[in-house]
Parts: C-alpha cells; sequence; structure tokens
C-alpha cells in the first residue's frame, strides 16, 4: 500500500498517509537525523551529492569565467575569501584552493555519494532482496560522517593556507606542497576532512559487502545479481583496499606537518615521491571507484530501454572484477615523469592498456545489448547512450596516455584534463543522470518530465562536449593544467570551453526545474515505467516502495 | 628544514658549490633577488631596465646570442589543433607514433563504436523491430572482441616499448645543464661551465607587479608568460643532460619541443636529454603545482651553433672547458661582457636568427 516512503520529497503527503500508520513512520526528526532506513538514508546521500554538486559546479563555472580570456580578471574579485586583498601572490593561490575545492568536492562529496551512498543505498538491497542493509545504524553514521567532512573542506578555505586562504595544493595534495609549502591549517582541516570521508566510505564499504554476501533473497545466487549489485560490490571492494592506504599518507602528511616526522622529506631520510607512490595506489582505484557504479547503471538502463537482458552477463560481470583487480597495479602511471626507472615505465605502460581489453568488452557488450531489441529512448536510455560513446572517446585517449614515453608530452596538460573529465564529468556524471531519471519514478512516486529531461541531456551533451574536446587539442598545444593564466595563443579554445559550461550551465538549470517540477505536480508513476524491459526486483514494488518492503522474501527462480 | 635538505641533497650530489648561494631564495620571489645572483649582470646589478642602458651594461640587442627572437609558431604555442613542431629525434619519433598511429586509432574505434551505436539506434527502434530478440550470448562474439582489442593494444605496445627505450638510451652527453627548482623560479647551473644563473619570468610592461628594476618583456623576449629574463642556452646538435632537482616543493621541468619533462624532486636528482639539431628559442612552463605561481615560472631556451654557445658562456662569466683554462681567471675578475674565449668568434650576432 502507499505507505510512501516520502522519499525526495521535501514537503510531507500527509493526506494519503494518515490511513495507514501500521508502518509506524517516525516523525520528522527521528526519520531524517537518524534514520535506519537504507531507502531515506539513500535520499540523504543524493541530497547531500546534488549540495555538493551545486558547490562544485559553481566553482567549475567561477574557473571556467577566469579562464575565457587571458589576465587575471575574477580572482581580483571581492570574493568571500580574500575579499579585496591586492597581492597578486593570494589571487593566484586561491586558484590553487578552487581546483583544489573542485576536485575534492567533485570525488568525494559528489560522485561517490551519489552513487554509492546514493542509488547504492536505494536499490542494491531493492535489487537483492534484502529488507535492508546489514547495518543500518553504521549506514546512518556513514552518511553523518560526510557531513563534518565536508564542513571540514569548506571551511578549510576561511582559514590560512600558506600564501592565501585556503588549502591549494590540488586534489592529490602532494608533499612536500602540502607540508612544508602549506602553512597555517586550511591543510590540515582538508586532510580531517579527507579522514572522515573516508571513514565514511570504509564503513559503507563493510556494510555492502555484508549485506550483499548475506542477505540476498532465497534463490538470488551471486550468478543472478543484477549488474548494478554487481558494480557496487567490486567498488566497495576497492573502497576497502584502497582508502586505509589514503589514510596512511595523509595520516603521515599530517605528522609531517606538525610532529617533526619527515616521511617525505629528504633531509629526514624520507622521499617525496613516496607520498605519491600512496596516494596513487588509492587514487588510480579510485577512479574506479567513481566508475564501476556507473557501468552498473548503464547495463540496468541499456537492458531496460532495449526489452532484452544484458548480453554476455557473465562477461559483463567478471569485466569489472578484472577492472577492479588490474586496477590496482597500474597507479604510477600517474607518475610517468617522476623519474622513474625504464623497467617501471615499461611495466606501468603495458599493466595499463590491459585495463582497455575488459573495458572494451563492456562497451561492445551494451551495444550487442541494444542489438537486436526494440529500443524506445526515455530519457535515462539517452544518458546511457551519450555514456557509452563519450566513456569511449575518453577510453582512447586514456590508451594514448598510457604510453609512458607519449606522456612525457601530456602529462599534467590540458589533455589530461580532457581525458579524465571525458571518463569523469560526462562518464560518471551521464550515468548519475541516467540512473537519477532511471530510478526517479521508483524514488520519489512521480513520473519527472520526459520533454524537459531530454532538453537536459541534450544541452548538456552539446555543453560538456563544448568544454572538453578542445581541450584536447589545449593539451597538445602544451598547456599546462593548473593555472590561472596563460599566454594569448590559449586563448581561443579557453573561450570555447567557457562558452561550453555555459551551455551546460543552461542544461543543469532545466534539470532543477524537472526536479522541482516532478516532484511538486509530475504525474503519480506506476511500480513499473518502464515496461518488460525493466525486470529487477526493485520494479515489482510500489513506486515509491513501501517504508519497509519484502517482510516476505522474494524468492527468485 | 627544507634548507637542510637542499644542504643534503646538494652534499650527496657532490655538485659544485657554487650552488649553494641560490639557498635562500626569500619566499615571496622577487625579481630583485635575480641580479645579484646572475653571473650575467655586471657589476652594478641593478637597472635592467631596457629603456635606460647602463654604461657598463650594454643594452640588450635583439637576435644577440641569449636574445634570438623567436619565431612564430616555433617552439611556443600557437592555438594550432595538435602536437608543437618537434626538434629532437625522440620527439619526432614519439610525434610520429602519436599522429599516425595512435590518433588514427583513436579515431577509427571512436567512429566504428559511434556507427554500432547509430546503426543499433536506427534499425532496432522499436517502430523498426518491435519485437526483441532474447539473444544474450554468443561466445564466438565475445572471444572476438576481447582478442582483437588485445592484438590492437600489442600493436601501440610494440612502439611504445621501443620509444621508451630510446628515451632512456641517451649518447653521451656533451654538455651537462643541472636545473632546479624553485617558488618560482628556475635556476640553471653548468658545472663545466662555470655557469649559473637564475631564470625569471619577464613581467608586462603595465604589470603593476613589475618592480622598477624589472625588464619588461618585450615581444623579442617571447610571448606573455612564457618569455625569461636570462634564458638557457645551449649548443646545437649536441647531447645536453639536464639533471632535474628543486629545493623547495615538486616542480616540473618541461619542454614540449623536445618531448621532455622531468619533475623536480627536492632531494633528489632525475636527469633527462635532449639533442636538438635546429636553433631557435623554446619554452615551456612549470608542469607540476608548486603554489601560488605555479603558472608563473616559465622556461626558455636557446638553441645555438657551438661558437654562440661559447661566446655566451664567456659573456655569463665562464669558459669553455679544455680549451682555454686560462683565459678563465682573466675573465672572472673582469666581468665585462667581453667574450674571453673566442676560439671562433661567430661573425655576427645574427647568424643564429638567420637560420630562423
Amino acid at each position: 500500500m502507499s505507505t510512501t516512503a516520502d522519499s525526495l520529497h521535501l514537503k510531507k503527503h500527509e493526506a494519503h498517509d494518515a490511513h495507514h500508520d501500521a508502518d509506524h513512520k517516525p516523525g520528522f526528526f527521528t526519520r531524517w537525523f537518524m534514520s535506519t532506513n537504507h531507502k531515506d538514508i539513500g535520499t540523504l546521500y543524493l541530497i547531500f551529492a546534488i549540495v555538493a554538486g551545486i558547490i562544485g559546479g559553481g566553482i567549475s563555472g567561477i574557473m571556467r569565467w577566469e579562464l575565457m580570456e587571458p589576465g587575471i580578471q575574477v580572482l581580483n574579485r571581492a570574493w568571500p575569501i580574500g575579499a579585496g586583498t591586492a597581492n597578486f601572490d593570494e589571487w593566484a593561490h586561491h586558484w590553487n584552493v578552487l581546483i583544489t575545492a573542485h576536485g575534492l568536492i567533485m570525488v568525494f562529496f559528489m560522485v561517490m555519494p551519489a552513487m554509492i551512498g546514493g542509488f547504492g543505498n536505494w536499490f542494491v538491497p531493492l535489487m537483492i532482496g534484502a529488507p535492508d542493509m546489514a547495518f543500518p545504524r553504521m549506514n546512518n553514521i556513514s552518511f553523518w560522517l560526510l557531513i563534518p567532512a565536508f564542513l571540514l573542506l569548506l571551511g578549510s578555505s576561511f582559514v590560512s593556507g600558506g600564501t592565501g586562504l585556503g588549502a591549494g595544493t590540488g586534489w592529490t595534495v602532494y608533499a612536500p606542497l602540502s607540508t612544508s609549502g602549506s602553512a597555517g591549517p586550511a591543510v590540515d582541516m582538508a586532510i580531517f576532512s579527507l579522514h572522515l570521508a573516508g571513514a565514511s566510505s570504509i564503513l559503507g564499504a563493510i556494510n555492502f559487502i555484508t549485506t550483499i554476501f548475506n542477505m540476498r533473497a532465497p534463490g538470488m545466487t551471486l550468478h543472478k545479481m543484477p549488474l548494478f549489485v554487481w558494480s557496487i560490490l567490486v567498488t566497495v571492494f576497492l573502497l576497502l583496499l584502497a582508502l586505509p592506504v589514503l589514510a596512511g599518507a595523509i595520516t603521515m602528511l599530517l605528522t609531517d606537518r606538525n610532529f617533526g616526522t619527515t616521511f617525505f622529506d629528504a633531509s629526514g631520510g624520507g622521499n617525496v615521491v613516496l607520498y605519491q607512490h600512496l596516494f596513487w595506489f588509492f587514487g588510480h582505484p579510485e577512479v574506479y571507484i567513481m566508475i564501476l557504479p556507473g557501468f552498473g547503471m548503464v547495463s540496468q538502463i541499456v537492458a531496460t530501454f532495449s526489452r532484452k537482458p544484458v548480453f554476455g552477463y557473465l562477461g559483463m560481470a567478471y569485466a569489472m572484477v578484472s577492472i577492479g583487480v588490474i586496477g590496482f597495479v597500474v597507479w604510477a602511471h600517474h607518475m610517468f615523469t617522476t623519474g622513474m626507472s625504464v623497467d617501471e615505465k615499461m611495466y606501468f605502460t603495458a599493466a595499463t592498456m590491459i585495463i582497455a581489453v575488459p573495458t572494451g568488452v563492456k562497451i561492445f557488450s551494451w551495444i550487442a545489448t541494444m542489438w537486436g531489441g526494440s529500443l524506445t529512448f526515455e530519457t535515462p536510455m539517452l544518458w546511457a547512450i551519450g555514456f557509452i560513446f563519450l566513456f569511449t572517446v575518453g577510453g582512447v585517449t586514456g590508451v594514448v596516455l598510457a604510453n609512458g614515453g607519449v606522456d612525457n608530452y601530456m602529462h599534467d596538460t590540458y589533455y589530461v584534463v580532457a581525458h579524465f573529465h571525458y571518463v569523469l564529468s560526462l562518464g560518471a556524471v551521464f550515468a548519475i543522470f541516467g540512473g537519477f531519471y532511471y530510478w526517479f519514478p521508483k524514488m520519489s512516486g512521480r513520473m519527472y518530465n520526459e520533454f524537459l529531461g531530454k532538453l537536459h541531456f541534450f544541452l548538456m551533451f552539446i555543453g560538456v562536449n563544448v568544454i572538453f574536446f578542445p581541450m584536447h587539442f589545449l593539451g597538445l598545444d602544451g598547456m599546462p593544467r593548473r593555472i590561472p593564466d596563460y599566454t594569448p595563443a590559449f586563448t581561443e579554445w579557453n573561450r570555447v570551453a567557457t562558452y561550453g559550461y555555459m551551455i551546460t550551465i543552461a542544461g543543469v538549470a532545466i534539470f532543477f526545474v524537472n526536479l522541482i517540477w516532478s516532484l511538486a505536480a509530475g504525474k503519480k508513476a506506476p511500480d513499473n515505467p518502464w515496461g518488460e524491459g525493466a525486470t529487477t526486483l526493485e520494479w515489482t514494488l510500489s513506486s515509491p516502495p513501501p517504508f519497509h518492503q519484502y517482510s516476505t522474501l522474494p524468492r527468485i527462480d | 628544514m627544507r634548507l637542510i635538505g637542499w644542504a643534503i641533497a646538494l652534499a650527496a650530489a657532490g655538485l659544485t658549490p657554487a650552488a649553494a648561494s641560490v639557498a635562500a631564495p626569500a619566499p615571496s620571489q622577487n625579481a630583485a633577488a635575480a641580479p645579484a645572483a646572475t653571473t650575467a649582470t655586471p657589476p652594478a646589478g641593478t637597472a635592467q631596465d631596457a629603456t635606460k642602458p647602463d654604461a657598463a651594461q650594454p643594452a640588450i640587442v635583439p637576435g644577440s646570442v641569449g636574445h634570438m627572437i623567436p619565431t612564430p609558431g616555433v617552439g611556443e604555442p600557437d592555438g594550432r589543433k595538435g602536437i608543437q613542431l618537434q626538434v629532437t629525434p625522440i620527439g619526432e619519433e614519439a610525434v610520429g607514433f602519436h599522429n599516425y598511429w595512435l590518433l588514427p586509432l583513436c579515431a577509427i574505434i571512436s567512429v566504428f563504436v559511434l556507427a554500432l551505436l547509430a546503426w543499433a539506434m536506427i534499425r532496432y527502434r522499436r517502430g523498426a523491430n518491435p519485437t526483441p530478440s532474447r539473444n544474450s550470448h554468443n561466445t564466438m562474439i565475445e572471444v572476438i572482441w576481447t582478442l582483437v582489442p588485445v592484438l590492437i593494444l600489442v600493436g601501440i605496445a610494440i612502439p611504445s616499448i621501443r620509444l621508451l627505450r630510446h628515451q632512456y638510451s641517451p649518447p653521451a652527453a656533451d654538455v651537462t645543464v643541472k636545473v632546479i627548482g624553485h617558488q618560482w623560479y628556475w635556476s640553471y647551473e653548468l658545472p663545466d661551465y662555470g655557469v649559473s644563473f637564475d631564470s625569471y619570468m619577464l613581467k608586462e610592461a603595465n604589470d603593476p607587479t613589475r618592480q622598477a628594476n624589472q625588464r619588461a618583456r618585450t615581444d623579442n623576449d617571447g610571448p606573455p608568460l612564457l618569455a625569461v629574463d636570462n634564458r638557457l642556452v645551449i649548443p646545437q646538435g649536441k647531447v645536453v643532460k639536464f639533471i632535474v632537482t628543486a629545493d623547495d616543493v615538486i616542480h616540473s621541468f618541461a619542454m614540449p619541443a623536445f618531448w621532455i619533462k622531468q619533475d623536480a624532486n627536492p632531494g633528489q636528482l632525475h636527469e633527462t636529454w635532449a639533442k636538438v639539431d635546429r636553433p631557435g628559442v623554446y619554452f615551456g612552463q612549470c608542469s607540476e603545482l608548486c603554489g601560488a605561481r605555479h603558472g608563473f615560472m616559465p622556461i626558455s631556451i636557446e638553441v645555438v651553433p657551438q661558437a654562440q654557445f661559447a661566446q655566451w658562456v664567456g659573456q655569463n662569466g665562464g669558459h669553455m672547458p679544455g680549451a682555454k683554462p686560462a683565459a678563465a681567471p682573466a675573465a672572472a675578475p673582469a666581468a665585462t661582457a667581453a667574450p674571453a674565449p673566442a676560439v671562433q668568434e661567430p661573425a655576427t650576432n645574427q647568424a643564429a636568427t638567420a637560420q630562423n
């Protein structure tokens, strides 16, 4: 019955809830601040990711505005941080604060919470036929650790980071720029923020692993799990194994900064490159953490709107497993210019290229899923198809960058920026939007507006390509990353990229219009709005699902 | 602490003690410190203002060694949609590998995927194919789309590994340059020639942060944000080994036209090399985030014939090794701009630019 989870609704629907309180829905504060319900926690994660996305996307707007013309036009304005300063070094430092915040926010506070915390929490239990997550209270603390983490990161922008306010180290926080190079508490706050976000993710990972291994409904063997569940399973293993390494590395940064250790300081026998090895041992799995749930969502969406089962299911599942495994042994391709030996470079070149094989399997399997299908092109399908193509483009430039000898030229140029935004901003984010539209009727009980959804897709598809494709040209022409100003030869493509941002932001505005309109006045969604292609368990439930589902476990044949 | 680290790095390297004089860059750099360390600067060491040439300091002659006029589109970005002109054998090999193998492969794979998607979207839309097939396995096609990418990758790996091998098999070095990254400038030492100096970005004439004694950039120096006050000059056709390090945070010594990029790690020495056959002026930028002015510490290298290189060494208080050991003591106290070792005096300063 419609004991609605009221998910995503900021307004209440008392009217039709009044007469079914057997479900004893808790009061507002208990429900949202002390929640043990995976759907409510998933909703909180999604709201959090949207807020973080607005901030992180707004920061990219400031950056594109600054880069529209050569010279410093924007950083010298009166910002909340460093308002009115006339010191050039502080302006330049604020640039570094912006790139740092953009990277950290998008990685740790937008993509990961949306994919794993949001969609993972919502749909892993629903898809495996479980009543909730294995550890509901731990689930809650996972979310609430993110809030102080985010506040610490935002707050770091208002305290000294050395040259100016805020942590200006880049999201990689390389020593010794982050140790001896950044006096003041800003970098300490950023490190604590990462500690908390990391702890949150580790707890979440433990929760997902336990849930998936122990709480599958009768008959739901591992090899029958939907691919989205597989993708989350692989992702959380990556989290569990990679994040402790990051935690160790940034703890070493903390002690180097504050307690006189010299892990990353040659004068005490340390090694600056050691930090990079530790960071990227986490950092490379991290990029797969950001994209694997997207793979899972795209698989669900493509199968649904092709009205066909996923082609090569086992190949798809084990492609993700092998991507996860290989993802742990390729980290130093981020460090080709640090002065590695030729043997190391050859190994990391070869190992990195191997990842293209399972990735290719996935791309071709998605196309084969569409092949012979009966395709319709609702908004989620558009995002999924856009994902497949753009991820391919980002993938082939990744193969270029995998070559250690070639990377000498591209490393730390805009070519790299273009590459990783093609796989993340156009890959992960497209998957998130696809998943959001796909599951919005299930989560909210209301249909989104199809026209606005498609308009959002096309504006954003054009916009992000106009932003990021010219960055390949800038990189090949030699423009380094992370600079607030550039020589006039780079003007043309930078201006084009800024126009692309304007188009993109218009698309995002449409998204919010659609979101608010649909929540307020969208058509009521049926249990399964997508028809016979939507075969996973969540479509057997009402939209939105009951506050507690599966009091009788479903049985899978 | 980082000074200690620098001292240790130096001691371990056993390199010229002259570098110790570089050890204390004021945190807020200013070119005020630069002329002091610049052995090229004649005694006065103050007025570098091009508009007021000091009697003791010859005005900068555009086109003279160290001030070669850059060629647009060579050694600097020019808004093209591709890799900069390469002037080293490694760069030529790499750009060929990229432009004629990797890039076409990327394009073909992307277009292939796009075509498959488009075909599936048209042919298998619901209107054209109302009844979906239930086909979800085909072992043969799965084996094919696993093995074919493997073969393509092997086809990439072979030239890629060859390129790496060539990069890591430098011929014997003719000239060794020690490159030291600082916040936020570069310094260069040629220990075998007794030359060492700092290299700062030249600011624009209308830049309010430019000090009165800092020379403003002109177009003869190079593009904005890329031109430097003291270029590194290296001989044409010679194998130059760059030993790269840093004294505060990580920087990265990058020269796109040479296809080199080597991180400058404090406490470590790493080397890279280039053999440049084409005289000219080449520009690069620091390529590892190093703090506030990361974007404002460019690299400029001028490649000249051997004779002009010798002249430049002399002008900078150095001496050619072996050629004139006796001239060195004479040159050092004099410190005039007169080129001390003139084994092969170049006909004119314009010789090098003429070849541009």
